[in-house]
C-alpha cells in the first residue's frame, strides 16, 4: 500500500490550469499511471479493467499531503471516487474532500492491508461505507472507521458552508466592528 | 487569574465569532492572499452572484505562472498567459489590489506579504497555497486552504475551522556556522516525519529559533507543512518588530507603538500546556540534504543513502527501494558522491535576501560546474541583491539571474528540471515529478546548493566557508 501519495502524485501541477468543466478524472494519478513514453503502466490498479470503475480507494498513510490544490479532490471525484480509506490524510486535503462530497475514512494500517487482501481475493465482493455507523462492511467483515465529527456532520447534512455562514450575518458584523475598534492596526496602512 | 494560554490559543480566541456544538468555529480572516491558482474560487463566487466581502483585506499576487525570463516580451505560452490575465481580470473586476506581473513589488506571495508589511503578528492569514504557513513566522495564524474555502473567504471574510492541537518544537542551543534555518527545518521533519505534525499548530521555540532572523523564521514556518503541520508559528519579539517598522502597509507612528504593545502579549504564557512537545539540540544539527522522495528522507551531508537490504520492516524496505530507484541512487551510496546536473535557488522557502547572501558567500570567486537558475523571491529582493552586487557573483559563477516567481519549485511557468536530471534545490518538496516529470530533487539550504554547484555533487558547505565572511 503506497504511503505519502501527495497531491502532486494525485494530480500533477501541470494540469492545474484545467477548468473543472473539462473534468479531471482522465489525468488522476497521471504520472503514476503512464510511463515517460506515454504508455500505460499495466501494474497500476486503475489501468486494470477490474478496478477502473472503483468508487472506493484504499491507500496508505498520509494520503493527500502536500499542496492545497483542491483539484486533486476534483480529479478523484471526476474519476468516480466517493470515498478514500487510509490510515491518515493531509489536513488540507481532508478539508477539501468534505467540501466536495468525498468521504475520507480513517482506519488502522492493519485494517487497510486486510481490506486490500480481502477485495483482491474476491473483487466482486460488495463493499459498503456506512457514514451513520462509521463502518466499512466488506463481505462478512466490518471495519470501524474514524472521521472528524465536523466533516461527518457536513457530509450527512449536506450543509452549504456559505448559507450557514450567512445565517450568522449579524453576529459577524457585530464581532468584526468590535474587533476593529480593539485592533485598529489590523487594517492595512496606506502605503 | 486567566488560564495560561499558548500563542495559538490566543490567536484562535481573538478570531472566534461563533462555535458550533460539533466543535467547528467561524473565524474572522484578517488577510486573504490570492494568486493565479485561485481561479476556481472566483468562478464559484461568480456562480453564486456574490462579490468580495472585504476588498481592503484581499490582495492578489501573480507568482505561480509568471515567466522568470524575458518578462518584458510577454508570455509566449497562451495557456500560461491566460492564467496570469485571468487573475488580472478577476482582481480588476473585484477591485482587489494586485501586485501584478509589471508591478515593481511583484514576487512570490509568501515573500511579498511580509515584505510589504501586510503580514503582521496577531493576524489570521489565509491563501490558497499550503506554504501560507510561512507567515506564522510573525506570530500570525496562517494556513493554506483549498478553492472552496478561498471562495468562502472571498464571499464572507470568514472561515469554518476546527481548532488544531498544540505542538511545541523547541530547538535549544546555538547552530554552528554553515547550518541555517533550512537545516533546522529538515532536521525537525526527519525527526517527526512528513505527517508527524498532522492536525497540529506548531509553535517553534527555544534559543536557536530566537536567534533566527525573520528570513530564517519564514523558512522554518514555511516547511511546517512538510512535517504535516496545519501551520507553524514563532512568537513575535524585537526581531519581528524591527523587521516590520517602516514597511509600506505596516502601522505607522503611534499606531505602530500600540500594535507592538498588543503583539508583545501574544507569546505563550509561561505555564501554558501543549498537546505535544518535541525538543532538538541545535548543536547536533549538521547541514542536511534529502536523498529520497518525501521531505523526511533527510540526512546529514556526511551520511550515506539507506540500504533496503538492512531494513527489517518489509513495507519500509519496499519504499526505500522505490525511492532509491526513482532517484537513481545506489543503496548505501555516500551522499557526497551523488553527482548533480543542475541547481535552483529560489521559491517561497529560500529566496529572500539573506538566502541569496548565503549562497553568494559560497559562490564568490568560484564557478558552478553545472547550469543553474537563481530566482529572487520578489522584484524588491532582486533590486536589493543587485544593489549589493550579488547578481554579479551569481552571473560570474555561471548561474542564470532571473526574475521572481514560483519558478522551478513547481515548474508550472515552464521552468522545469528535465526528466532524469538531478537538481540541488532550495525548494520545499522533493516529491516525484515536482520540478517536472521525472525530475530528481535534493532539498537543501541555499549555502548547500551553492556548495553542490561548485563541487558538481552534493557537498558539505562547511569547508568551503573557511576564511570567508558569512
Amino acid at each position: 500500500m503506497l504511503a505519502n501519495l501527495n497531491t502532486d502524485q494525485i494530480l500533477p501541477a501541470r494540469y492545474l490550469k484545467w477548468p473543472r468543466s473539462k473534468g479531471l478524472g482522465a489525468v488522476l494519478f497521471h504520472d503514476l499511471r503512464v510511463d515517460s513514453d506515454g504508455k500505460e503502466r499495466k501494474d497500476f490498479p486503475l489501468n486494470q479493467p477490474l478496478w477502473q470503475d472503483a468508487s472506493i480507494l484504499l491507500a496508505g498513510r498520509n494520503f493527500g499531503g502536500g499542496s492545497s490544490r483542491e483539484a486533486a479532490v476534483y480529479a478523484l471525484y471526476d474519476h468516480g471516487f466517493r470515498c478514500v480509506i487510509a490510515p491518515s490524510f493531509g489536513d488540507i486535503f481532508a478539508q477539501n474532500a468534505v467540501k466536495n462530497g468525498l468521504l475520507t475514512a480513517i482506519v488502522s494500517e492493519a485494517d487497510v492491508v486486510d481490506m486490500a487482501a480481502t477485495v483482491s481475493e474476491n473483487p466482486q465482493l460488495p463493499v459498503t461505507v456506512d457514514l451513520e455507523r462509521k463502518v466499512v462492511v466488506c463481505g462478512n467483515r466490518t471495519y470501524a472507521f474514524d472521521i472528524d465529527p465536523v466533516s461527518r456532520n457536513q457530509l450527512l447534512n449536506g450543509w452549504d458552508d456559505v448559507d450557514l455562514t450567512d445565517s450568522y450575518k449579524d453576529r459577524i458584523a457585530q464581532f468584526s466592528a468590535d474587533y476593529r475598534v480593539r485592533r485598529p492596526w489590523v487594517i492595512p496602512a496606506k502605503s | 487569574m486567566n488560564k495560561p494560554r499558548t500563542l495559538i490559543d490566543k490567536l484562535w480566541l481573538s478570531h472566534e465569532i461563533v462555535r458550533r456544538d460539533d466543535g467547528a468555529a467561524l473565524l474572522l480572516v484578517d488577510r486573504h492572499y490570492v494568486h493565479e491558482g485561485s481561479f476556481h474560487a472566483f468562478s464559484q463566487m461568480k456562480e453564486r452572484r456574490r462579490t468580495v466581502a472585504e476588498v481592503a483585506l484581499t490582495f492578489g499576487v501573480t507568482d505561480h505562472y509568471v515567466p522568470t525570463r524575458g518578462r518584458d516580451k510577454g508570455i509566449a505560452n497562451p495557456e500560461i498567459a491566460a492564467m496570469v490575465s485571468q487573475l488580472e481580470a478577476n482582481a480588476a473586476e473585484s477591485h482587489i489590489m494586485l501586485f501584478g506581473l509589471r508591478d515593481p513589488r511583484q514576487g512570490i506571495v509568501h515573500v511579498v506579504g511580509p515584505e510589504q508589511g501586510l503580514t503582521l503578528p496577531g493576524l489570521l492569514i489565509v491563501c490558497g497555497d499550503s506554504h501560507t504557513s510561512t507567515h506564522g513566522a510573525f506570530g500570525a495564524y496562517a494556513f493554506g486552504i483549498g478553492a472552496s474555502e478561498v471562495a468562502h473567504v472571498l464571499m464572507t471574510q470568514t472561515l469554518w475551522q476546527k481548532k488544531p492541537k498544540r505542538m511545541r518544537i523547541a530547538v535549544e542551543g546555538a547552530s554552528a556556522v554553515g547550518v541555517g534555518a533550512k537545516d533546522i527545518a529538515l532536521a525537525i521533519i526527519a525527526k517527526v516525519g512528513a505527517d508527524g505534525a498532522q492536525g497540529h499548530a506548531i509553535e517553534f521555540a527555544g534559543g536557536a529559533i530566537r536567534a533566527l532572523s525573520m528570513e530564517g523564521r519564514m523558512t522554518l514556518c514555511n516547511m511546517s507543512i512538510e512535517a504535516g503541520g496545519r501551520c507553524g508559528m514563532v512568537a513575535p519579539d524585537e526581531t519581528t518588530f524591527a523587521y516590520l517598522k517602516g514597511r509600506p502597509y505596516a502601522p505607522k507612528g503611534q499606531a505602530f507603538d500600540h500594535a507592538v504593545e498588543a503583539w508583545s502579549a501574544l507569546a505563550s504564557d509561561p505555564d501554558a500546556m501543549f498537546d505535544r512537545e518535541v525538543t532538538l539540540d541545535a548543536v547536533t544539527i549538521a547541514p542536511i540534504v534529502t536523498w529520497g522522495t518525501t521531505p523526511d528522507d533527510a540526512l546529514p551531508i556526511d551520511g550515506y543513502a539507506p540500504d533496503p537490504a538492512r531494513e527489517i520492516n518489509p513495507v519500509r524496505a519496499k519504499y526505500l527501494r522505490d525511492a532509491l530507484d526513482y532517484m537513481a541512487i545506489a543503496p548505501g551510496k555516500k551522499l557526497t558522491e551523488i553527482a548533480i546536473d543542475r541547481v535552483f535557488i529560489g521559491s517561497c522557502t529560500n529566496s529572500r535576501i539573506e538566502d541569496l547572501r548565503a549562497a553568494a558567500a559560497v559562490l564568490a570567486g568560484r564557478v558552478s560546474t553545472v547550469p543553474g537558475l537563481v530566482s529572487p523571491g520578489s522584484s524588491t529582493v532582486k533590486r536589493q541583491a543587485e544593489e549589493e552586487g550579488l547578481d554579479r557573483i551569481f552571473r560570474e559563477a555561471g548561474l542564470e539571474w532571473a526574475d521572481s516567481g514560483c519558478s522551478m519549485c513547481v515548474g508550472i511557468n515552464g521552468d522545469v528540471v528535465q526528466s532524469g536530471e538531478r537538481c540541488a534545490s532550495t525548494t520545499n518538496r522533493n516529491f516525484r515529478g515536482r520540478q517536472g516529470p521525472g525530475a530528481r530533487t535534493h532539498l537543501m539550504s541555499p549555502a548547500m546548493v551553492a556548495a553542490a554547484a561548485v563541487s558538481g555533487h552534493l557537498a558539505d558547505v562547511r569547508p568551503l566557508l573557511s576564511g570567508r565572511k558569512v
